[in-house]
């Protein structure tokens, strides 16, 4: 801490730690603390809190343990979450492998910068997009009624398809930076060194580049994971009443059900839930924290 | 055909395939913003028209929820990156475990979705309050955006040559006055990159915003809500809007990161023909 001060002063140092310590207290640890208290308090109405009934219960988060449609709708958002994960993995694995590996380094930044155009727009306005193509009469169901391989419209926007198709969309960039990254750093040679050796294409892959770029595809998988899980606006967007997202449960307690504490106890859950999914990619794949936010 | 030609191919096969999906979904939705159907679509085609320009010119909300979104990003980016700024400079100076433990607090807002930062900010100032607005919009943002300056400053922050400070610390500079003539300018790219891109997450910022809006509405909140409720393509117009003014941003910025990177090329030689510095272990 002295360091510090010699470094930069008496003043800059006290505006430094001022401003460091009001981000990291007032703006994330107390307001998670403070969400953690409300999960455990009973929902009581303004005169009362702080009074008698106001005692520490686990009641809010048995809630969710006895709502079946609750209950139902927090498994679908763990699998389809996964889901999106894995999906989004599949689609950006080849691309990230040929910018990094196959193309030349100049004809690679072309078609990086080509990727992240669409990623400059609006997340809002992607998922509009998407909302347009799957409509009941849009033009996704018009070209496979012309084609042939559908018989009848399809109504994606009412089940959970339309949600699946729109987060993997919406998260390429999450999953292709990571692992274009991490495949980047392998040594070619090493390539050139597996086929000789008379591996096939499959085999590389198995053996060689996806060892090779594990903290990539653990960080991929767990921001893609993170953002599926705690999205609200692809369900809102894309869902309808009968394939509701956990998130939207969470919202509804704030604004319509008035009940913040149980919404507190909901969001500490689904938090839970990805810090549990980040725990398990890290042991799974031995990356730390730095690899991950980087 | 050889097994190498037939990889080949596939290759070209995929890379179009890929590149389809990642624009078609922008060309549908600027096709419809042109097509006179009252619903946003292409199929059926009912014709040209630029009506839904003129539509979302005198839409007086879009308006409100525009400027709104402006102020809260103008807010984000002067609330986050003097904090982020200043959160870089202490994690450098920090050392071993509490540098983890810190630097670990720091960038969790980055892991943690953004529905549960929303949620916590609204309930911690509920007792002080300040409920849903434009204020609560702007400390929730930041509360994560400041995560992403701080990495920025940082990775530029790397590869600063320290001795330079004390040099002028030296021949007599103050404190105050060497951050404003030395270290700040050799930051401001990295903090002028991290202003845009604050104000361009906090203008895009939908799963966080909802919960601390309160009564106001931003622009991507706005644009939620119609398409929920009853959407013309004149969501789509602005749609077109949007995309023409980010590409020009984002085209301008690449220019000039390239004609900066030319320049440092030809500075980099004669810097390292000099006498080489120790740098410091960071």
């Amino acid at each position: 801490m002295t360091s510090i001060a010699r470094r930069y002063g008496v003043g800059l140092t006290g505006a430094i730690l001022a401003l460091s310590a009001f981000w990291v207290v007032v703006m994330v640890v107390a307001p998670q603390l403070l969400m953690i208290d409300y999960s455990f308090r009973p929902n009581l109405p303004l005169p009362q809190r702080g009074g008698p009934e106001d005692s520490y219960t686990l009641a809010n988060y048995l809630t969710l343990a006895g709502n079946k449609i609750h209950l139902k709708i927090f498994f679908k958002t763990i699998w389809a979450s996964a889901l999106v994960t894995l999906l989004t993995l599949a689609v950006c694995y080849p691309i990230a492998f040929y910018l990094a590996q196959v193309v030349a380094k100049q004809r690679a930044a072309l078609l990086v910068l080509l990727l992240v155009i669409p990623f400059w727009i609006n997340e809002i306005m992607r998922t509009f997009a998407w909302w347009i193509i799957l409509a009941y009469n849009g033009p996704l169901n018009k070209i496979l009624l012309g084609l042939g391989l559908i018989e009848e419209p399809v109504r994606y926007l009412s089940g959970n398809a339309g949600v699946i198709i729109g987060m993997v969309y919406a998260y390429i960039l999450f999953m292709v930076f990571p692992l274009y990254n991490a495949i980047e750093s392998l040594d070619r040679h090493q390539l050139e060194a597996a086929r000789d050796l008379g591996a096939g294409w499959p085999r590389i892959h198995w053996r060689v580049v996806v060892p090779h770029a594990k903290p990539g595809i653990a960080t991929g998988c767990i921001m893609t994971f993170m953002l599926a899980a705690g999205s609200y606006a692809v369900p809102a967007l894309l869902g309808s009443p009968g394939s509701r997202w956990f998130t939207e449960i969470i919202y509804n307690w704030f604004f319509e059900g008035g009940n913040w504490n149980q919404g507190a106890a909901y969001a500490l859950i689904l938090l839970l839930l990805c810090l549990g999914f980040i725990i398990a990619m890290m042991k799974l794949f031995r990356v730390g924290l730095e690899d991950i936010s980087r | 055909m050889s097994s190498q030609g037939l990889l080949r191919l596939c290759t070209r096969f995929y890379l179009l395939a890929f590149f389809a999906y990642l624009f078609m979904p922008l060309a549908v939705m600027g096709t419809a913003a042109f097509n006179a159907s009252r619903f946003p679509t292409i199929t059926p085609w009912q014709g040209f028209t630029l009506n839904w320009f003129a539509a979302l010119y005198q839409d007086g909300q879009m308006w409100q929820a525009l400027w709104t979104a402006i102020a809260v990003g103008l807010g984000v980016v002067a609330l986050s990156v003097p904090i982020g700024i200043a959160a870089a400079f202490l994690i450098m100076e920090l050392r071993s475990r509490a540098r983890t433990l810190v630097y670990g607090v720091m960038v969790s807002p980055l892991l943690t979705p953004g529905v549960i930062i929303g949620i916590s900010t609204l309930i911690f100032w509920r007792p002080y309050g300040v409920t849903g607005g434009v204020l609560l919009m702007i400390l929730a943002q930041s509360s994560f955006i400041a995560a992403y300056v701080m990495l920025l400053v940082m990775a530029r922050m790397q590869r600063f040559d320290r001795t330079l400070e004390e040099a002028a610390l030296d021949l007599g500079a103050s404190h105050l006055q060497v951050f404003r003539r030395i270290t700040l300018p050799y930051l401001m790219p990295a903090v002028l990159a991290a202003a845009v891109l604050a104000f361009l997450q906090s203008f895009e910022n939908y799963n966080t915003t909802v919960f601390v809006r309160g009564f106001d509405t931003t622009l991507t909140v706005y644009i939620a809500s119609k398409v929920r409720t009853g959407v013309s393509p004149a969501i789509n117009a602005l749609g077109i809007i949007l995309i023409a003014v980010t590409v020009l941003a984002a085209g301008l910025y690449e220019l000039r990161r390239r004609a900066e990177a030319r320049r440092a090329a030809r500075q980099a030689p004669a810097a390292e023909a000099g006498p080489a510095l120790a740098q410091p272990a960071v």
